[in-house]
């Protein structure tokens, strides 16, 4: 327990606010259950998701920007974003700022055309909830406070992409014990294992799921997505847990999807890690927003004494 | 992991006799195999040059085709004509009517971003496809290709209000590229939530449909955004040798 996440800004992003608002509420639960203290940045913006660094990167630049300097005026020093995708850029956002001269010059130049003081590379540190529990209050810690505990309930950990790649954006990763891996992500099985699940060994934990493209493209994300179901049920995980509201909703949706276009139907079922650790920490299955996922694992949870 | 080479040589190159004696020698079926002489004489040689000036493209000349890219990608691994090493060598060298044989799938790029992991030359391919992408779109070889409107669609909502509602945006989305929205396993994945969801849930849900998320005092925002936006644009459009309206 290092006191530096005790009390940090909230960045929900909006997928939060619309099909990921059961992570949201289970972040926020978790938060509490633990006694650490969030606080929602004032009149935040998107981040531009996957989307506008397509249209140009710099802008991707300037829409975290924006979101860190808000962070920085409301008088934190960090900022914890539960989203791969929010993550991604304000760490992303914040590598371009502190090494590309383009990138700062754009970025003070939005700025001060929007009205707002621009953002300085290095003034406000982004973490992910990852971080953000595992930092401060660790496995011991939580061992401690475990209520209920998920009692070898088998999980496949899915990190995805966006929470390791590329490696250069994440400075204080892959670096030596105790920090997180980019090729081999542990932070989730640190904190599930502590918990009282067995962590399956799964190979696909950054494999991608196609959310990109994942109304464009959905006969890709379909198979991506039946690929990373299919693996997590050869290693004979029960749920599949999350970190990331487009990796939720995608692998949701396909499988959904690959049951009704491709005949392939699995049955693993797929909860945030929010939600799990709730449930451990003796949260209802109602207060974390079990019910709101479009995976229906309320049969299984009840089943192991959990829902 | 194996390497995944591209051969040169396409299947309608081969050609093979049945039955052929040349000078009483019986050389019918493979032993009669020849290469069709395959010649490029359209070279690009801007090529390189106008995708490099293209958000994404900027590092295209660091590429030294260890074929890294290629190994690692995720669409590849469906579709082995997707091959990110491939397309840029062939940008560099300038065969663009090479390149245009794979116009349709270079946009199927998931930006899963296990290319710029694995590149040891920091090109970025994952930008390199999104610059070839676009650069195919603005010189009108393919029409707008789904994954852009949705860029579009999305990028659009953000530049105006700041924020974005994930229901609006698979509306417009739908309703852009004419796919019904009833799409049956939409449909079987909303019915089974509604019959779990709690009422209130359901109404704030309904009302984030008619209340559009916005930001607060955005409109400034949007101004220097949309500015951005067409001067970029029209940097792309002369870097590529195209006027400013559009027409070639
Ligand atoms: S980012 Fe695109 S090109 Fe790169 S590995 Fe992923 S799918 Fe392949
Ligand atoms: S990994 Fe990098 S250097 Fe190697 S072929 Fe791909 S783009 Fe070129």
């Amino acid at each position: 327990m290092s006191g530096k996440y005790k009390d940090v800004a909230y960045y929900p992003g909006c997928a939060l606010e619309g099909t990921g608002h059961a992570y949201n509420r289970s972040t926020k639960e978790v938060g509490k259950a633990l006694g650490l203290k969030i606080t929602e940045l004032k009149n935040w913006n998107c981040c531009g998701a996957m989307e506008v660094k397509n249209v140009d990167p710099k802008l991707q630049t300037y829409l975290s920007a924006r979101n860190l300097s808000i962070a920085e005026e409301m008088g934190y020093k960090t900022v914890m974003a539960p989203c791969n995708g929010c993550y991604h850029n304000l760490k992303k956002a914040e590598y371009d700022l502190a090494h590309d001269q383009n990138s700062r010059e754009v970025t003070d130049r939005l700025s001060r055309k929007a009205g707002h003081k621009t953002y300085e590379a290095g003034k406000v540190e982004t973490i992910h909830a990852l971080d953000w529990i595992k930092e401060e209050i660790g496995e011991e810690g939580l061992k401690a406070r475990v209520k209920n505990s998920l009692n070898g309930l088998k999980i496949a950990n899915y990190y995805g992409c966006m929470y390791t790649r590329p490696r250069h954006i994440f400075p204080e990763k892959d670096q030596g014990p105790g920090s997180e891996s980019t090729s081999k992500p542990h932070f989730m099985d640190d904190l599930l294992a502590a918990a009282g699940a067995e962590n399956v060994d799964y190979p696909l934990k950054t494999a991608c799921c196609g959310g990109a493209h994942t109304l464009s493209d959905s006969d890709t994300s379909t198979k991506l997505v039946l690929n990373l179901l299919t693996t997590a049920e050869a290693c004979g995980a029960d749920v599949i847990a999350t970190e990331c509201p487009t990796c939720h909703t995608g692998l949701e949706m396909h499988q959904a999807r690959a049951e009704k276009v491709f005949g392939r139907k699995t049955k693993v079922k797929i909860l945030y890690f929010t939600q799990l650790l709730g449930m451990a920490l003796g949260l209802s299955a109602r207060k974390v927003g079990v019910q709101e996922n479009f995976s229906d694992s309320m049969d299984l949870l009840r089943e192991r004494g959990l829902y | 992991m194996p390497i995944h080479e591209k051969s040169l040589i396409r299947p309608e190159n081969l050609v093979t006799h049945e039955h052929l004696e040349i000078e009483g020698v019986d050389v019918s079926g493979h032993w009669s195999t020849f290469i069709n002489t395959r010649a490029v004489s359209d070279y690009n040689e801007q090529m390189q040059e106008e995708i490099a000036a293209l958000p994404g493209g900027e590092y295209i000349h660091r590429c030294w085709q260890c074929g890294s890219c290629t190994n690692a990608c995720t669409v590849n691994a469906i579709n082995p004509d997707f091959n990110p090493r491939y397309w840029i060598y062939l940008i560099r060298m300038g065969y663009e009517s090479e390149l245009l044989r794979d116009k349709d799938i270079i946009w199927q790029c998931v930006s899963c971003n296990k290319c710029t992991y694995a590149c040891p030359r920091d090109v970025f391919p994952e930008g390199v496809m999104k610059a070839t992408a676009h650069w195919l779109e603005l010189k009108g070889h393919t029409e707008k290709k789904p994954s852009m409107v949705f860029d579009e669609t999305f990028s659009e909502q953000v530049f105006a209000t700041g924020k974005i509602e994930d229901g609006r945006v698979l509306r417009e989305f739908f309703a852009r590229t004419k796919q019904s929205l009833f799409q049956d396993w939409l449909i079987a994945m909303v019915r089974s939530l509604l019959m779990r969801l709690p009422v209130t849930l359901m109404m704030k849900l309904g009302l984030a449909t008619v209340f559009h998320p916005r930001t607060r005092g955005w409109s400034k925002a949007q101004a220097a955004i949309d500015e951005y936006v067409h001067e970029r644009e029209a940097a792309a459009r002369k870097a590529l040798r195209l006027d400013v309206q559009g027409a070639e």
